[in-house]
């Protein structure tokens, strides 16, 4: 069960899907704001936190019966997972946390390097803001889907990472601000920690932070580059996930 | 791209010039050189391996960053040369759509400089492929963006301004729309009495209107109305009409006297150059001391009729026929009706936003009418305000974005004596 990162949705699995489906079956979803998923079904309250997201995924789960699932957090999802299987543990059979960071935020207090301080974060915001300009009249109708104009169905692929700017906001807010360091002890699923090699967003003592605080977990470093390693190096982070799989059967 | 083919086939030749001279000074213009296009074009060209690292990078673009061709060709990738925000805009957004697309554009992003300044630039990214369709790397253009930028920010803020003005006017509206109605509605001694406004747009005032109050001992006075057009105008002329209907009542408590002078007023007021008019329906309520119940006598201005829920669970339009619009003519003509309303007889008043709306939810739909309420209202009766007010609400509910304009809606009636209501 992958799951996306802030940013795009689904299609950033398009590459390693036909790996993993020679040994798995593969559940596929956008988070609730992202990709094609119901807009209406959005609100500030319930994704103001990772717990309504945490909370789909259980749901999902619960709803498709899934029985115990390797669930694929990248990057933000990473940490849902690990709340979900904190709070569900029998729902699955392992964890993969791909470019995980419990925490985006630098913590001198405690020497804790995340990468990023607050005023970064706003920065982002910043660019969101300036990447959105056309969206609200172009985009919504294209991404509210027009099943009776499927021409609009080309200008769709070519427009997967955008959101609903309100959303995305929300959604990066949720993503950087967030603080799930205290979080890793609780997670009691064999777990892959596997971070990439030049990481601009999760520096590589972060993938060791969370190696050390989920016990029992393995860390591995991919030769893949940058924060996408399911889109830079599909065939090496579609191993990596078949053979925690294949281990923890 | 390719230079001063065209030139040898004559197709451009100047009349009067010979071949040679053309292309000499042709050449001489385009200064034939593919190298010196790169370095000095009047944009930033950037070539990256597939892992950000920087290959190859222009004049141009080293020029307004302040960097050295040694500084950052082998030694830096593209994203270090972002913002923060930028860099995780890049890593979330633009890389993953680049992969996906093979080609990105127009994203806006900021460059830092070596002296610290920010540059706001375009950039467009396509992947070169080899021959077996392999990605090799990353070229990109950087346009600088400063005057688009300062522009563009400038339109973000208008549009934050413009959220931000049109929350304020909402919440003027919705104030301005409780000052024209009463807060609450008196209590008249022997009478239920229920109303409901329903807004259509947050947008715009309404302009419909209602008001119970007394008159000389014994007597109550009504009324509900509805003002031609929304907005501020409109409700200039709703706050003058509600007035004008109370201070009439008081001089003359007759309901078409009442509404000729309500008449008057706005003829007056709005005479010639922007006539002003509504429709109004004015009631005078007086208690039938030894029969029970109420006698009222209902005016019409161009009213829609008002509803006769009877005990018996019958129900009929109470018709005020020929009633004129109130506020166009000087002398309007105005309708009367006096009935009886027994214990259990509800009167229910209403403005046209009811009628109007489209309930399916297609807005070419046919509208409600007149009838089709008649027939709610026979399903209802018998009834009380309070339920006949709750049916209509839920009734509009189910109308959603079908109702176009303002509704009020107004119910008064005579409760049935306790002991009826055992059972």
């Amino acid at each position: 069960m992958p799951a996306h990162g802030f940013g795009c949705d689904q299609h950033m699995w398009r590459l390693v899907v036909p790996l993993l489906e020679r040994e798995c079956t593969v559940v596929l979803f956008d988070h609730v704001g992202a990709g094609r998923s119901d807009l209406s079904a959005w609100s500030r309250e319930r994704y103001s936190t990772l717990d309504g997201y945490t909370e789909d995924v259980l749901e999902i789960c619960d709803e498709l019966a899934l029985g115990p699932v390797t669930f694929v957090g990248h990057s933000v999802s990473a940490m849902m997972g690990v709340l979900a299987a904190a709070r569900e543990p029998k729902a699955f059979s392992g964890l993969v946390l791909l470019a995980p960071s419990p925490c985006f935020i630098d913590d001198p207090a405690v020497g804790y390097r995340g990468g990023f301080s607050a005023e970064d974060i706003d920065e982002l915001l910043e660019s969101l803001d300036a990447n959105y300009l056309g969206w609200s009249g172009a985009m919504a109708p294209v991404i509210m889907g027009n099943p009776e104009r499927p021409e609009l169905g080309e200008e769709l692929t070519n427009s997967f990472c955008r959101t609903d700017p309100d959303i995305a906001r929300v959604f990066a807010r949720v993503t950087f601000l967030s603080d799930n360091r205290e979080d890793l002890a609780a997670v009691t699923v064999p777990t892959l920690v596997a971070q990439c090699s030049g990481d601009a967003i999760a520096p590589p003592e972060v993938g060791a932070f969370v190696q050390a605080r989920i016990p029992g977990s393995r860390l591995v470093t991919l030769n893949a580059t940058g924060h996408c390693p399911q889109l830079a190096a599909p065939e090496e982070t579609a191993a990596a996930i078949t053979d925690f799989v294949a281990a923890t059967r | 791209m390719s230079t001063g083919g065209d030139s040898e086939n004559g197709e451009h030749r100047h009349p009067g010039k010979q071949p040679g001279e053309d292309h000499a000074a042709f050449s001489a213009l385009l200064e034939d050189s593919a190298e010196d296009l790169y370095e000095h074009a009047p944009c930033g060209y950037l070539s990256t391996l597939l892992d950000g690292t920087i290959a190859k990078i222009n004049k141009t673009l080293l020029d307004w960053l302040g960097y050295d061709h040694g500084d950052l060709v082998g030694r830096r990738t593209f994203s270090d040369l972002l913002t923060v925000g930028g860099r995780l805009y890049h890593e979330t957004h633009f890389g993953p759509l680049l992969r996906m697309q093979g080609e990105v554009s127009g994203i806006a992003l900021e460059l830092k400089a070596t002296d610290g300044s920010r540059l706001p630039v375009l950039v467009t990214s396509t992947v070169k492929t080899g021959g077996d369709g392999q990605p090799l790397l990353i070229r990109t253009t950087v346009f600088d963006a400063r005057d688009r930028r300062a522009y563009e920010t400038e339109l973000l803020r208008a549009r934050k301004e413009a959220e931000l003005e049109r929350e304020e006017l909402k919440r003027l509206n919705a104030t301005l729309q409780q000052t024209l109605l009463p807060p609450t509605l008196v209590n008249v001694p022997g009478l239920d009495v229920a109303a409901h406004y329903h807004v259509a747009s947050t947008d715009m005032v309404g302009g419909d209107f209602y008001d119970l109050f007394p008159l000389s001992a014994g007597a109550w006075g009504l009324f509900l109305g509805d003002v031609c057009g929304k907005g501020a105008a409109a409700a200039a002329v709703t706050s003058l009409a509600r007035y004008t209907l109370r201070a009439a009542a008081v001089y003359d408590p007759d309901p078409a006297a009442v509404l000729g002078n309500l008449n008057t007023v706005l003829n007056h007021e709005y005479n010639g150059h922007d006539p002003r008019f509504c429709t109004v329906v004015f009631g005078l309520l007086t208690p039938e001391g030894d029969r029970g119940g109420f006698r009222i006598t209902l005016a019409s201005g161009g009213h829609p009729p008002a509803l006769l829920l009877r005990a018996d669970g019958s129900a009929d339009h109470l018709h005020t026929p020929g009633g004129q619009l109130i506020g166009v003519l000087p002398d309007a003509h105005i309708a009367t009706a006096t009935v009886h309303l027994a214990a259990g007889d509800t009167l229910l008043l209403h403005t046209d936003g009811l009628t109007e709306a489209r309930p399916a939810r297609n807005s070419d739909g046919d509208r409600y009418g007149d009838e089709a309420l008649l027939d709610f209202a026979r399903a209802l009766a018998p009834t009380t305000a309070s339920a006949a007010v709750a049916a209509i609400r839920d009734l509009l509910d189910t109308f959603g974005t079908g109702v176009d304009d303002d509704t009020a809606v107004l119910a008064i009636n005579v409760p049935r004596p306790t002991s009826e209501e055992q059972p």
